[in-house]
């Protein structure tokens, strides 16, 4: 069971259950599409982007735990930050979830450490990645985002 | 509990497992439980070993030599026509032709006879609970020809609704295609009766038998359908061959799918003369170890008796059900009065993936999505289920997993 305490964290189950800022945005830049044609996760990326800045973010749809729980968390990480720290933070969290080693350390990562332990789910890496995919896709400029 | 019959007396499913190396291995320190067979089967000693005999002692190209080992693998791979002839009853080894697996014979009536015979304004009818094999090559064909795909809807209990399917079929309908059993929902089709319906209007009709021939014992003659294609790994043979049965004016009447050696008898640049059936559809070098080993796999099944198989599946099917009706929030999708072994479920306010990532680190093996059908999940309104399926080879205990490992979902999710 212990390895899947570390999968399911208390975090990722309390935002599965409770997801933050899951919500369609009126006021959006950007609305893009993610989904995984595998599992059938399916979400919808709302950012509101002003010049730089990320103003709002909000995220519709439905998955797994794993899934949903990142899209929550991702939300609440980036509001409010600037596009290049959002791609920062993109690349801090994908090293963190396939389990490359990363200089950040925990405290920096606060709510994202919940999803250390996907590392050890190879299977898992791409419900935990696909609102981040979808975000970056959404900043780049892209409709649809799909992962396999 | 429901008091249930005890498994059938004679059935010896601790000497079955014996057959099947693979059943012994643990999956994360746990002895595992494999229930994902309506994906692939696991294989008993009797195939893997006939696959290494070949490779050892009669590896030799078919068809093409006159030296002795090229005998001997001719021989070897053309006596499992004989054999799958007598699986499914029928007429003639030339009815049996060799592909990779259900979906290229799916491909393959498609191609060589829907494109021959379908034309615009033509209709073809497939059913809500289809596979994908069994949707998309139909739908190429329709937008080649300008045909329509017209759907058999489904009831809520997962049985296709015979009357709508009545009212579909009329002189326009040129090809029916459905499942002989549902690897999403277990439900077994009519397809005796599908198949007397559609004739009485002229059309002709493919069994997509890939959940068929594990299960049933199939009778191409009884149920009178034109097609029959079915796959090795799903009856305890190899990956990468199959068979499709076709009626022998059918085959004969059908121009080739593909082009290359062994199916032409004579080549020259004016002008190529096709070789006679089957070998017309059997182009170029084939899996011959896989068609040899798709034999002893048929064989192995014979031994023990697809009857018998049944009836412990159907133990199993009953057990697992009402072991997992007890849980509260979990909910069967296909509840069709006639079902093979295969149950798929969705656990309230637990998604599938979630719950196949916990089973697995108990060594439980199941399959968790849509199950290559999509259409199916949207018409009940679900992104995916999990599906747990049996073979010969599980047991009431593995069931006893099953239901534990879901205990430790819900202990999980709360
Ligand atoms: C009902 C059904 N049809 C067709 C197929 C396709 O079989 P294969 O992938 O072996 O060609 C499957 C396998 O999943 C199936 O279950």
């Amino acid at each position: 069971m212990s390895d899947l305490r570390e999968l399911y964290q208390q975090v990722i189950l309390d935002h599965n259950k409770n997801p933050r800022n899951f919500r369609e945005l009126p006021e959006a830049t950007k609305k893009v599409e993610g989904y995984n044609p595998l599992c059938g996760d399916h979400y919808t990326i709302y950012l509101d982007v002003d010049g730089d800045t990320i103003r709002d973010v909000g995220f519709t749809g439905s998955g797994c735990a794993i899934s949903k729980s990142s899209a929550s968390v991702m939300t609440q990480t980036i509001k409010g930050k600037s596009k290049e720290e959002a791609e920062r933070l993109f690349n801090v969290f994908h090293k963190l979830v396939t389990g490359e080693p990363g200089d950040t350390s925990t405290a920096e990562l606060g709510r994202l450490a919940a999803f250390s332990g996907v590392s050890e789910f190879p299977a898992r890496v791409k419900c935990a990645t696909l609102a981040w995919h979808t975000m970056r896709g959404a900043l780049e400029g892209k409709e649809v985002i799909s992962t396999e | 509990m429901t008091a249930l019959a005890p498994s059938p007396v004679m059935y010896d499913v601790e000497r079955i497992r014996r057959d099947f190396p693979i059943l012994s291995r643990s999956v994360h320190g746990k002895p595992l439980v494999y229930l994902d067979n309506a994906a692939t089967t696991q294989k008993p000693n009797a195939v893997i070993d006939r696959i290494v005999r070949y490779y050892r002692e009669e590896n030799a190209n078919v068809h093409r030599g006159v030296h002795y080992l090229s005998e001997i693998a001719t021989n070897a791979y053309e006596s499992v026509r004989t054999t799958v002839k007598k699986t499914i009853n029928a007429r003639s080894e030339k009815e049996i032709v060799f592909t990779g697996g259900t979906t290229e014979g799916i491909n393959l009536v498609a191609y060589a006879w829907g494109r021959k015979n379908v034309a615009a304004g033509d209709e073809i009818i497939i059913s809500a609970i289809e596979h994908h094999s069994d949707i998309v090559p139909w739908q190429m064909l329709c937008q080649a020809t300008g045909a329509t795909l017209r759907i058999i809807p489904v009831s809520d209990a997962g049985e296709l609704l015979l009357d709508e399917y009545a009212k579909l079929l009329s002189s326009r309908t040129k090809l029916v295609a459905v499942g002989h059993a549902s690897n999403a929902l277990g439900t077994i089709n009519p397809v005796k009766q599908i198949t007397e319906m559609a004739r009485a209007h002229g059309a002709i009709v493919v069994i997509d038998g890939a959940q068929g021939i594990p299960h049933l014992r199939i009778d191409v003659q009884d149920i009178d359908c034109d097609f029959y294609t079915f796959s090795a790994h799903k009856v305890y043979g190899p990956t990468g061959s199959g068979v499709l049965y076709g009626k022998e004016a059918l085959l004969e009447a059908m121009p080739p799918y593909e082009g290359g050696g062994d199916m032409i008898l004579s080549v020259s640049f004016e002008k190529t003369t096709y070789n006679a059936l089957p070998y017309k559809f059997e182009a170029g070098t084939p899996d011959i170890a896989g068609v040899i080993a798709m034999g002893a796999a048929l064989d192995y099944v014979a031994s023990i008796g697809v009857e018998n198989i049944a009836a412990h599946e159907h133990d199993l099917l009953l057990y697992a059900t009402a072991r997992l009706q007890e849980i509260d929030r979990l909910r069967i999708i296909g509840t069709a009065a006639h079902k093979a072994a295969v149950i798929s479920f969705v656990l309230e306010g637990v998604h599938p993936h979630d719950i196949g990532t916990i089973l697995d680190q108990e060594g439980i093996a199941i399959r968790t999505g849509h199950h290559c059908a999509q259409p199916l999940m949207l018409r009940y309104n679900i992104p995916a289920t999990g599906r747990a399926s049996f073979a010969m080879y599980n047991t009431r205990e593995e069931v006893d997993a099953l239901v534990a490992g879901i205990g430790k979902v819900l202990e999980v999710f709360g």
